[in-house]
């Protein structure tokens, strides 16, 4: 009896008594969200233009974030060594398409999903062998405080973590809606043959889509370097994208939003409310059992392409 | 020349169904059991066995188990680790509390209840497929590892919350625990991969392999000839999920001698299914390949720099080994994406009409 009042009554009781601290909970947790979406919106590009579970999205946002405090660090402006490391994560994507993507063309999925796993274990050796494997500070200059608004304490970095998530969503909205190679895009991700037979080059369109995966990657890496540090962990947030991915759908952009934030709320609640009847640190398995939850009841994800199977 | 099929003749039902069917094959698996059994525990040292052939005889154990699932079933699971941490765990849990049940009776043991774990965790795949499964049985990866992090009573509330192998004898003799030989060890071992790898075997190429097959290929269709969807898939997970537990149990009891839940992480569920890719998905000789690749790729990067006279910082060494571990493994993919089990075939079709092709 007293169990099911710590479970089902106890916590709801402790949110309506601290409603401030709840919001501020909550706040914290759509924030996080945010930021697990922009590592799922990297997934979700890729999967989508090319069919591939790309696993090593987070070695890629390693690898960008690696690169670029590494070329920091040897003394260049902010600016010159984001487009230096825009310029290298433009290469990878090139280099993945040449020796990996166009030899595995029309190989199953899972053969795919290794290769990228391949690719993941390279990416991370690669980095650290490039830039040394200590924890690095990242300061691009976004400023750190906490103030107050309504009684709701707030964090700048968080607001301005979101606030570029956001503007990234748009740039990527904007880019795949409004211009030529985003429309072709948008066709490779429809039908690659009926794509292909309208004269849209594959190959190039892959290795656009890897770059802009690999830019987002970089977004990203800035965002959790100056959170936390550039370090080998920042691979690991592959892991936390993933359920958001399986939540929102494989193929939905705004499936990945929703997602991110679905994820990052539920986790930060669950862990605040309900996580010391257990012992804490459920953040690790929580987001994947209530993504696992939703897709009970939709297989496909929120906002995932319907699957249809024919015999 | 040597895989010459002319000349045998079956004049029985029964040798028709024989597993190998040919002679040269035959042998050869017989010369490698007579090697394996009778020959490698005397010449090997301490060193072969603890460090390639052992935890080559754990993986392979794991990577048929996967196979079962992903290469005849169909269905991607990230959840091996876990699976094998139920086997250690519940192995542990049962041997210090009830002492005298044979050991391997409750490697046995251990391993059903893995199965029951895998059903669990299979449920999912009734509705999910794909990646999307693959996703979600990660949620069995990390929330066994936190269970058995979390709750003493699996660990027997000891401060390290590490499990040690207690030493156990069966027939006088010494098979697990500190004092229990390389050589034990490995016959012990030995002996279970023998007696699965067969039992898989028989398994997938009776009826219920071929409808684990058919549900692979296509399940609507496959249900529509009659097969019960729910019913083989959870077959298929509740066996592979043995399969592991049962690996799981070698790995701590046969292989390491202790254990902790950083031992069954991500990671080991990431290499079997490497060895389940690079040996061949659908064939048991391929898991033994691939459990093998990968078992001595490693050892053989880390030793073949110092011996060719390389001498490099560990943590240089280390990122290294990763890059080309993973470059290996793209490499290899683009080249045989059917895995060794697929080169073996290739050989065997040369080799019959070697020296003289056409």
């Amino acid at each position: 009896m007293d169990l099911l009042y710590k479970i089902f009554i106890n916590p709801f009781v402790e949110m309506i008594d601290g409603p401030i601290f709840f919001a501020e909970v909550i706040i914290s947790g759509v924030l996080v969200g945010a930021m697990y979406s922009m590592v799922a919106l990297g997934f979700v590009l890729i999967f989508k233009a090319s069919g591939v579970f790309n696993f090593a999205q987070g070695a890629l946002v390693l690898f960008a974030a690696l690169t670029l405090v590494g070329l920091l660090e040897l003394g260049f402006n902010l600016w010159v060594a984001l487009v230096f490391t825009m310029g290298v994560m433009v290469l990878l994507a090139f280099l993945v398409e040449r020796f990996m993507l166009r030899p595995l063309v029309n190989q199953e999925p899972i053969i795919l999903f290794m290769a990228t796993i391949g690719l993941n274990f390279a990416l991370e050796g690669a980095g650290q062998i490039a830039w040394g494997s200590d924890v690095k500070k990242l300061d691009v200059g976004i400023p750190n405080q906490t103030f107050e608004i309504g009684g709701i304490l707030l964090n700048s970095f968080d607001l301005w973590a979101a606030a570029s998530g956001a503007i990234l969503v748009v740039v990527l909205a904007l880019f795949f809606h409004k211009t030529f190679i985003g429309r072709a895009l948008r066709a490779v991700a429809d039908d690659h043959q009926a794509a292909q037979s309208v004269g849209i080059p594959l190959k190039t369109i892959w290795v656009i889509v890897w770059s802009v995966a690999g830019l987002v990657a970089l977004v990203a890496g800035i965002m959790w370097g100056s959170k936390s540090g550039v370090q080998f962990s920042l691979s690991l947030i592959a892991l936390k994208a993933l359920p958001v991915l399986i939540l929102g759908g494989f193929t939905s952009v705004p499936g990945a939003i929703v997602g991110g934030l679905i994820i990052g709320v539920g986790e930060k609640v669950a862990e605040i409310y309900w996580g010391p009847l257990v012992g804490g640190a459920i953040e690790n398995w929580f987001a994947y059992i209530l993504a696992l939850a939703f897709l009970l009841f939709r297989p496909q994800g929120l906002f995932g392409e319907v699957i249809i199977e024919r015999v | 020349m040597i895989y010459r099929e002319t000349g045998q003749f079956k004049s029985s039902y029964v040798s028709d169904q024989a597993i190998f069917p040919l002679s040269q094959d035959r042998w050869m698996v017989f010369s490698v059991m007579g090697v394996a059994f009778f020959v490698v525990p005397f010449v090997a040292s301490e060193y072969w066995l603890q460090a390639v052939l052992i935890p080559f005889l754990v993986f392979s154990m794991a990577t048929i188990g996967l196979n079962l699932l992903t290469g005849y079933a169909g269905q991607v699971s990230l959840g091996t680790g876990a699976f094998m941490a139920v086997g250690a765990y519940i192995t542990y849990k049962i041997t210090t509390n009830i002492p005298d049940i044979p050991i391997l009776v409750v490697f046995l043991l251990a391993g059903l209840v893995a199965a029951g774990v895998g059903i669990i965790f299979g449920l999912p795949s009734l509705r999910i497929k794909g990646f999307y499964l693959a996703v979600a049985t990660l949620a069995a990866q990390f929330f066994i590892t936190w269970l058995f992090n979390k709750v003493g009573w699996f660990y027997n509330n000891n401060p390290s919350g590490t499990i040690i192998a207690p030493p156990r004898t069966m027939f006088g003799i010494m098979i697990t625990g500190p004092e229990a030989t390389a050589e034990t060890r490995y016959l012990v071992g030995l002996a279970f991969v023998t007696f699965f790898a067969l039992l898989a075997k028989n398994l997938v190429r009776g009826r219920i392999g071929r409808a684990w097959m058919a549900i692979r290929d296509m399940d609507i269709a496959a249900e529509l000839m009659g097969i019960r969807p729910l019913q083989t898939k959870l077959l298929a997970f509740a066996i592979s999920s043995f399969y592991c537990g049962l690996a799981g149990a070698m790995m701590v009891f046969l292989w390491l001698g202790s254990g902790e839940t950083e031992t069954f992480a991500l990671d080991v569920s990431f290499q079997v299914l490497f060895m389940v890719i690079i040996g061949g998905l659908g064939s048991i000789l391929g898991s033994f390949l691939g459990a093998a690749f990968i078992t001595i790729l490693p050892i053989l990067l880390t030793n073949a720099p110092p011996m060719v006279g390389i001498v490099m910082p560990i943590a240089l060494s280390k990122h290294l080994e990763e890059i080309i571990f993973g470059c290996l493994i793209i490499y290899f993919l683009v080249v045989e994406p059917n895995g060794l089990a697929r080169l073996w075939q290739i050989a065997k079709e040369k080799l019959r009409r070697w020296p003289f092709p056409y």
